[in-house]
């Protein structure tokens, strides 16, 4: 936070920063004054949560659910899923999960409310903006898969990829704009920071390592991708997705951003055949394994591995694997996204043997690299992660690094 | 127009199917309270920003707002307005009461046979 005076009321202040000091690209909303304040209440609400509410689930589960499972069966809890579904006959359990839900979707709600009302001025910039720009390039034919189709990410209606009209960015600028009240600010003034963070550490790690192309997969609106592009400017970013709404808007949004050195494709990344074996030299993707299935997800490490150049890098991004060490409750309040919050992949791909599934793509085992990121933000205006103590399982800006360095 | 878009639009259902964690009607009503919290709150702050800004223009001063005294009129006024408030919000909670002690009224459902008849 901003530095201010002791004594000051806001020297007390622990919480997130007001919207108001997002950063405001060429294509995002404007908002109004209630516009803010709902996405600021909606961002308390989900602090509240998760600092003043799951501590009373977490001491419900050792007072009540446990007993309760243990009488019953005779047993301990053994299984992530054995403490979730116990967790659900808890009503402080049901009383979190029905205020976390309706959160989210009185989010998406106030998120859309902003943008369909101006959408006809937000389509006309967008299309201004890309326009015969060949680093916008959407593929009509791209066919939606079912763990995209079947049900709508966070509760998002529809998705990443809806169109509600031509040219429309309807639901590129609502999952952009208020992202916010999720993370309640922990990615920043540009929601970039998951990017930084990936940057930084290939920086630091790989001091010498100079790409030349970059490919984001599942890159959405840029979020992640735009900072990989402003770290190594020399290098050529290409971002494919599945939704022309979030590409079309990415492009806009980087062109108002002044980051050129990057092109938005439409794709489905299981099959990205239009490029040659060995095309890039890093292939990234930033939380989005988690949004696949499991041959999605096959398909999808097998292209990188076909796709990475010699000397090159294929990093995955995501929240932490569930591991022996991490308690059944943890697992099951992580475990949330995928049943309740429209996540459905969540829940296999951090049980999944990430090292093993690299392998089988055909990475060797002595490439594989491990790391831990906390988001990189502007800390004048920003929380910041790595000093936060509040855990928001799953939601936290806090990721587990998994790549490879091919030789 | 985009307004009316908004209308039917902001509110969509995501696809797939959603989980309940309490009663249907417990669920439902603390969504509506939820949401109504959340326009209290935007409300609440559009209240501040205008009592900052009259601050700001030299119209009131600081803390004239929050040291208020209404004179013995405004007073009975504003409480007056808090007892009806209070009234018309808790309209149910009077109709089942007043029901209470009425254990043989008939419903109209009831009553549709009866008087078709009758």
């Amino acid at each position: 936070m901003t530095a201010v005076r002791k004594n000051h009321p806001a020297a007390g202040y622990d919480g997130p920063p007001d919207y108001r000091v997002i950063g405001r690209h060429g294509v995002f909303p404007q908002t109004d004054h209630d516009e803010v304040e709902r996405i600021n209440y909606l961002a308390q609400m989900n602090r509240h949560l998760a600092a003043r509410v799951v501590p009373g689930v977490k001491a419900a589960y050792a007072a009540r659910v446990e007993p309760a499972f243990e009488a019953k069966n005779g047993r301990a809890i053994a299984t992530r899923h054995e403490a979730r579904k116990a967790m659900l006959e808890d009503p402080a359990f049901q009383t979190w999960s029905a205020l976390r839900r309706m959160t989210m979707e009185q989010r998406q709600q106030a998120g859309r409310w902003t943008v369909i009302r101006q959408r006809e001025e937000l389509n006309a910039k967008a299309k201004e903006l890309t326009e015969a720009d060949p680093r916008l390039e959407l593929d009509k034919s791209v066919k939606i898969p079912r763990y995209v189709s079947a049900i709508d990410h966070h509760c998002m209606p529809g998705s990443y990829h809806t169109e509600y009209c031509e040219g429309d960015i309807t639901n590129g600028a609502n999952y952009d704009h208020a992202g916010f009240v999720t993370t309640s600010g922990l990615l920043g003034k540009y929601s970039d920071g998951g990017g930084r963070a990936v940057a930084q550490w290939v920086k630091k790690n790989l001091p010498d390592f100079k790409p030349g192309k970059i490919l984001d997969i599942g890159g959405t609106v840029g979020h992640s991708g735009l900072p990989l592009a402003e770290a190594f400017p020399d290098a050529e970013l290409t971002i494919v997705d599945l939704g022309a709404p979030v590409l079309r808007y990415g492009l806009a949004r980087a062109k108002t951003m002044g980051v050129d050195n990057v092109r938005f494709v439409q794709a489905s990344a299981e099959d990205l055949s239009r490029y040659p074996d060995a095309s890039f030299d890093w292939v990234q993707t930033t939380m989005f394994l988690h949004e696949l299935s499991s041959s999605a997800m096959r398909n999808i490490f097998a292209e990188t591995r076909r796709l990475v150049k010699p000397g090159g890098i294929v990093l995955h991004v995501e929240q932490p694997q569930y591991t022996p060490d991490m308690s059944y409750f943890e697992q099951a309040m992580r475990d949330w996204d995928a049943f309740y919050n429209a996540e459905p992949f969540w829940s296999r791909m951090h049980e999944m043997d990430l090292d093993g599934a690299m392998e089988e793509a055909g990475f060797e085992r002595d490439w594989l690299v491990h790391g831990g990121v906390f988001g990189v933000v502007d800390r004048d205006l920003f929380p910041d992660a790595q000093e936060d103590e509040t855990e928001d399982f799953g939601r936290k800006a806090a990721w587990h690094v998994i790549g490879a360095l091919v030789p | 127009m985009s307004f009316e878009a908004a209308l039917n639009e902001a509110g969509a259902k995501p696809a797939g199917k959603r989980p309940y964690f309490l009663e249907p009607q417990v669920e439902r009503a603390l969504a509506i309270t939820m949401a109504v919290a959340q326009e209290l709150a935007v409300a609440r702050q559009r209240v501040d920003t205008l009592e900052r800004l009259l601050v700001a223009k030299g119209v009131l001063s600081e803390g004239e707002v929050a040291h208020y005294q209404p004179d013995p009129v405004a007073s009975a006024e504003r409480q007056m307005w808090n007892q009806e408030y209070i009234a018309r919000i808790l309209r149910i909670v009077q109709q089942e009461n007043e029901a209470a002690v009425l254990p043989d009224e008939a419903s109209s459902g009831e009553l549709v046979d009866e008087l078709a008849v009758n």
